[in-house]
Parts: C-alpha cells; sequence; structure tokens
C-alpha cells in the first residue's frame, strides 16, 4: 500500500500507515483525518479481501461464448434487414412484453402483447415467476400447520384462504363450530374485504394516475390491519383462523377498537369518492375501458366483484352461505357495464355492505367459546395439562403427529375479496392432506384479461389490469 | 331435460339433471353429497372416453359456469390419475364435480376448453403438474414451471427434495 500515490495530495510517501503508538507524535487528529481520506480515494487498485469473497466457484458467469442469437440480440449482427420492407403495412404488428418486472403488473406478472400501431390485437398473459410450489408444500404439512400455508397465497385477504380451507377440512371431519367462533369468523374476513378493497382503491387510483389515492388507500388500509394485529397478533399471514375455530379469543377492548375503524373508513371513503368516481379525467379513463360480459364470465370463471360489475347477481355470502352469514342482512352490489369503472363502483360499495356487516357482528357477537370444544381437534388449555393425564395425551397427540381426518374428499368454496376461493381436499385418512388444490379467484381473472384487453389501447392495458385486482400469489401459489 | 331445469335448492325434492344425464350416459356413476355447510354436491364419474360428451350434457343441463379443474395422484390405486372437475350453475344453484379416472401409463383425456374457454390455463397446470395431455387443447404447455423443467412435481412419486444453496464463504469454512 505504500508505494501507491497520494490522490489528495500527489506525493508518494503520505499513507506511510505505521502501527499506531509507534513514535506518538503522528497520531493527531489531522492525521487520522487524511489517513481516512486516504483509504476512500487511493484504493484505486483490487482489494484482496473484496476479490476473495466474491469467487463463489460454480456461480461464476461463465466467458461469453459465440453464440450466434445472443449477438443478434445485442445487435452486433444483422440479418435479413431486408425483411421490414416487404411487409405491407396490414402486417406491420409487433410484439412486445409487458413485464414481468413493470409497477403495475402487481406482482410478477408478464403480458405479451401485439401491437398495431396503439391498438391491441393479441394478449398472452405468462404466468408462474412467483411459483412456490405452496400445494405440494400443503401435502407436507399437518392439518393444524395447513393454515400457516394457505394464508400466504391470496396475501391480500389471508383470512378468506384460512377459512375456506378451515370449513373444508370441518366438513370431512364433521365438527360443529361454536356461535362466537363463526361470528368472529364473519367479523374478520369482512374486515378482510374492506383492507383489500381499500388496498383495491390505493392501487387502482395509483396505476390511473391518481397517485394521492395511493397513500390515502394505504393510510386507511392500516386501521384495519392494526386491528388484526392486536387481534392476530400480525399485520398479515395470521394464521388465526383454524380448522376448529379461531386461534385465541378476541381481545380487551376491541369493541372501542372497531368502533374507531367504523368511524374513521366511512369518512375517507366518502373523501376518496369525491376524488375519484367525481373525477372527470378518471371517469374518462375507466368508461367503457376493458368490458368483460356475463357470458364471458361464465366461460372463464371469472366471478366476485369482476362478475358482478358486469351485471352477474351471483354472491357466495347469499346462496351458499357459510359461517353462519345469512344472519346479517346486507346487499350485493350489482354493476351493468362491466367496464372498468363499474368494478371500481362495485368495490367501493362492497366496502359499505361489508362494514355494516362488521357494525351487526359489533352489536350481536356472542358469547361462548372461541373454538370446538372436541380434544381432538383443539389442544386443550395449558391448565389441563397439569392436571389431567387425558389432557396431555391431547396435547402431544395434536402437536406430535397431528390429529387426523377421516377419507374423503371434499370442495368448499367461500367469496373471497376477489371472488370464489376454493379449496378441494382430497384426504387418505391421515394427518396430512393426500391432495390440497386451491382454486383462487385470480388465477381465472388473470386468465381472462384477453377477453377485456383485445382490440383495446396500449394506455388502458394498466387500468383494466388494476381493475381486475389479481394477486400473483394467489395465481402462481 | 326440460323438466329438469326448474331452479332446485334442495337436491332430495327437486329434479336432479346430473341424474337425469346419466339415462344417456350409462357408464357414469353418480353420488349426491350434502356437506354440513353448503350446497348439495354432486359428484359423477365418468371413464375417460365419455367425459368429452358428459361435460357437454352438463353444459346443455344448465352447468354453463367454468369453476375448476385440477388433478388428483391416487398413486397405488387403479386408475391412478384422476381430473377432478367442478361446475356450477347459476340458474339451478347447484355444483357439479366430474371425477375421470386415468391410467398410470399415458394418462389422456379429451379437452374441454372448447366448451369452456376458461378451462385453458387450468388445464395447462394439470398437464405441468402431474404430466395428464389434454387432447385437442390448443396450447399445452407448462404453466407454472419453466419450459425445460424435467418431471411433473404434483405427481406422489416425486419427491419434495431441495437444492443445493451455496452460500458466500462456503468454501472458507471447509
Amino acid at each position: 500500500m505504500s508505494d501507491v500515490p497520494n490522490v489528495v495530495t500527489g506525493d508518494l510517501e503520505a499513507p506511510t500507515i505505521e502501527p499506531p503508538g509507534d513514535s506518538g507524535s503522528i497520531d493527531t487528529a489531522a492525521t487520522r483525518r487524511r489517513r481516512s481520506v486516504d483509504a476512500w480515494l487511493s484504493g484505486t487498485e483490487e482489494p484482496e479481501w473484496l476479490a476473495t469473497a466474491t469467487t463463489e466457484g460454480a456461480q461464476e458467469l461463465l466467458p461469453a461464448t459465440e453464440d450466434p442469437a445472443l449477438e443478434i440480440q445485442r445487435g452486433t449482427v444483422v440479418t435479413d434487414d431486408f425483411v421490414l420492407d416487404d411487409r405491407s403495412e396490414a402486417e406491420e404488428r409487433q410484439i412486445m412484453n409487458m413485464g414481468p418486472q413493470h409497477p403495475s403488473t402487481h406482482g410478477v406478472l408478464r403480458l405479451q402483447i401485439e401491437v398495431e400501431g396503439e391498438t391491441i390485437r393479441r394478449v398472452k398473459p405468462i404466468i408462474g415467476y412467483l411459483h412456490t410450489g405452496m400445494e405440494k408444500t400443503g401435502e407436507t404439512l399437518t392439518w393444524l400447520q395447513g393454515p400457516t400455508n394457505v394464508t400466504r397465497m391470496d396475501y391480500l385477504s389471508p383470512f378468506h384462504n384460512e377459512l375456506a380451507f378451515s370449513l373444508a377440512v370441518e366438513q370431512l371431519l364433521g365438527v360443529a363450530i361454536p356461535e362466537r367462533a363463526d361470528a368472529i369468523r364473519v367479523l374478520m374476513t369482512e374486515l378482510n374485504r374492506v383492507s383489500s378493497h381499500l388496498l383495491f382503491l390505493a392501487t387502482f387510483g395509483m396505476d390511473i394516475g391518481a397517485l394521492s389515492m395511493m397513500i390515502y388507500g394505504w393510510r386507511d388500509r392500516e386501521t384495519c390491519l392494526d386491528f388484526f394485529e392486536k387481534v392476530t397478533g400480525l399485520r398479515m399471514n395470521h394464521n388465526y383462523i383454524r380448522p376448529g375455530g379461531v386461534a385465541a379469543d378476541l381481545p380487551d377492548g376491541w369493541e372501542d377498537d372497531l368502533e374507531n375503524l367504523l368511524r374513521s373508513v366511512p369518512v375517507g371513503l366518502s373523501e376518496y369518492e369525491e376524488l375519484l368516481t367525481e373525477n372527470p379525467i378518471f371517469v374518462d379513463r375507466t368508461q367503457g375501458v376493458g368490458v368483460i360480459t356475463p357470458e364471458e364470465c361464465k366461460a372463464y370463471g371469472v366471478t366476485g366483484p369482476n362478475a358482478r360489475a358486469s351485471g352477474v347477481d351471483w354472491d357466495l355470502r347469499k346462496v351458499f352461505p357459510y359461517s353462519g352469514i345469512e344472519k346479517y342482512e346486507f346487499d350485493v352490489p350489482l354493476g351493468r357495464h362491466g367496464d372498468t369503472f363499474d368494478r371500481y363502483l362495485v368495490r367501493v360499495a362492497e366496502v359499505k355492505e361489508s362494514l355494516k356487516i362488521v357494525r351487526q357482528v359489533l352489536e350481536t357477537m356472542p358469547a361462548g367459546d372461541y373454538r370446538t370444544e372436541d380434544r381432538k381437534v383443539t389442544p386443550p388449555p395449558r391448565k389441563r395439562i397439569d392436571e389431567s393425564m387425558e389432557a396431555l395425551i391431547h396435547h402431544f397427540k395434536i402437536f406430535t403427529e397431528g390429529f387426523k381426518v377421516p377419507a374423503g374428499e371434499v370442495y368448499q368454496a367461500v367469496e373471497s375479496a376477489r371472488g370464489e376461493l376454493g379449496v378441494y381436499i382430497v384426504s387418505d385418512g391421515g394427518a396430512k392432506p393426500w391432495r390440497l388444490h386451491v382454486r383462487g379467484p385470480s388465477f381465472a381473472h388473470v386468465q381472462a384479461l384477453p377477453a377485456m384487453i383485445t382490440d383495446s389501447l396500449v394506455a388502458d392495458v394498466v387500468a383494466t389490469l388494476a381493475s381486475t385486482d389479481p394477486v400473483l400469489g394467489d395465481v402462481d401459489r | 331435460m326440460s323438466d329438469d331445469l326448474t331452479p332446485a335448492i334442495d337436491g332430495d325434492e327437486a329434479p336432479n339433471p346430473v341424474r337425469s344425464l346419466l339415462a344417456v350416459h350409462p357408464e357414469a356413476t353418480h353420488v349426491t353429497f350434502t356437506p354440513l355447510e353448503g350446497p348439495t354436491q354432486d359428484i359423477a364419474t365418468v371413464p375417460p372416453q365419455g367425459y368429452h360428451d358428459f361435460v357437454a350434457g352438463l353444459k346443455r343441463s344448465g352447468f354453463d359456469v367454468f369453476v375448476d379443474l385440477c388433478g388428483v395422484d391416487y398413486l397405488r390405486r387403479r386408475p391412478r390419475f384422476e381430473v377432478v372437475l367442478n361446475l356450477l350453475s347459476y340458474s339451478l344453484r347447484r355444483r357439479v364435480r366430474v371425477r375421470v379416472g386415468l391410467p398410470s401409463d399415458d394418462p389422456l383425456v379429451a379437452s374441454v376448453t372448447d366448451l369452456f374457454p376458461g378451462a385453458n390455463f387450468y388445464e395447462r397446470e394439470t398437464y405441468d403438474l402431474f404430466g395428464i395431455v389434454f387432447q385437442g387443447h390448443p396450447d399445452l404447455t407448462r404453466l407454472l414451471m419453466p419450459d425445460d423443467w424435467v418431471g411433473y412435481p404434483l405427481r406422489k412419486d416425486y419427491g419434495v427434495g431441495s437444492v443445493p444453496v451455496q452460500f458466500k464463504g462456503a468454501h472458507q469454512a471447509t
């Protein structure tokens, strides 16, 4: 190091670093400062420690070979430069990629788009970038561990995932759920619908260009997540709804928190409606854009708010009620045109309906157990383990091998924030599912994108995509 | 058949469109399953030869909403594979589940993408993860796994396995 010229002063002898305490007088504040400057500026050669730390054997990039395809891609070899002149105007189409790394694709979705000028002629959604094999993972987890897995699929409505899984397992088990557990489940899933739709407003506004909406949406969603955190301990991926009930009772003072939430969210919502619904730019960008008909919804399996925006009067909470949701009064908002604007309106209206349900749950919350007292499914209270041998055995069995579920197959669907979320389970009578399949609503919505986007403008792709509210964790699983 | 199109909520009293289809398809078997919660579910088991016609019949009798299609690997059972199709009817307020058993070697079944375009991705996913081939599918390629992947991950004889991960400094520690 000592023979490197000093960049600051230009002299050769300056950066001689001597061990401290050698000659006492050198170690002044000025020399210390100069040494630190030297260390930053004079290190023109590769430090040895850096070179060794980044050597990773097999992971090193290989030297570029003479691959003709690569060279064409880089533009060094030009072939067929006369082709363009031969083509007629009608054939002047080009294929573009949108994504997978694109801010408005809500995760990692790639759209292969064939454009003719500004018009889109063909679209092919390409998915799988977020595939983590969660269905395979589900086969290696016990029934009690299952919710931790499924809750990560549609990460914006985790409670619905857990609910669908738990209901399916309970059907195979044949256990009855206490009233209070059902009410808590309804409360949490409806609040989850609110938080998910608020996030939709945020991202949708952002994609359209209403950037302030993004901040407001995230802010209001946070009030819901604060409540979730207080109840479950986590903001997302709760593992709260489990086969047999819920993991814990509601905390003290939950009524007050809920009152605050029920006061603040509608205030914000009316402001957002002024900001977006009555905004001519927003209306121009969304009305008549990305239309899907009821027939197409049926054929492609489009469900939930997206189908209801087309006028399909179908809500699983009404037709196939679960968890006692039929006890609460609410309406199913419907759209008429099936365009981007109606999909937005339906979701805003659904937030209000969900808050209505939450208010009713708050007023009629029954007392009682928050999980079934079937000891084959629910672990016993901690206190009982010290007193009872049987309780100890139950506890041990549940947490080592897990409870067994009778053999059979079942399909259970719930109305998630995005649509029909179905869980298909095959049990072979063991402590783990033989097959766990999750029918995510976003999967069908992404597949239906060509029906909405084809023959529209490039600028409308983002609006249409955002209005279907896809969650790629749910698509790829 | 027209009588069967009347809305039915309780499966037991009302005419069952799935049952009336069985007269046309004697090879199919049928179970009605009433769960604790939710709607009565009809489960029909069909051999692969009659599968496409059976689904077409279901679509004609009102099950016009495509919901779900997935594969199951029963490994030791014969037939080893199963394709499970879920359909829904808005007008009848019913669900139906069609199960098709497929042999271990050469699992092959007709595609229903001509009836329900929504089956496209689901059949690709089933092909991708189980290796079940859908005849007549317009674009039967891998969907979730990389194109050059070898094997079908959701089969039961495909291990969970792990990928060796190389950490920084691993060679120094040894």
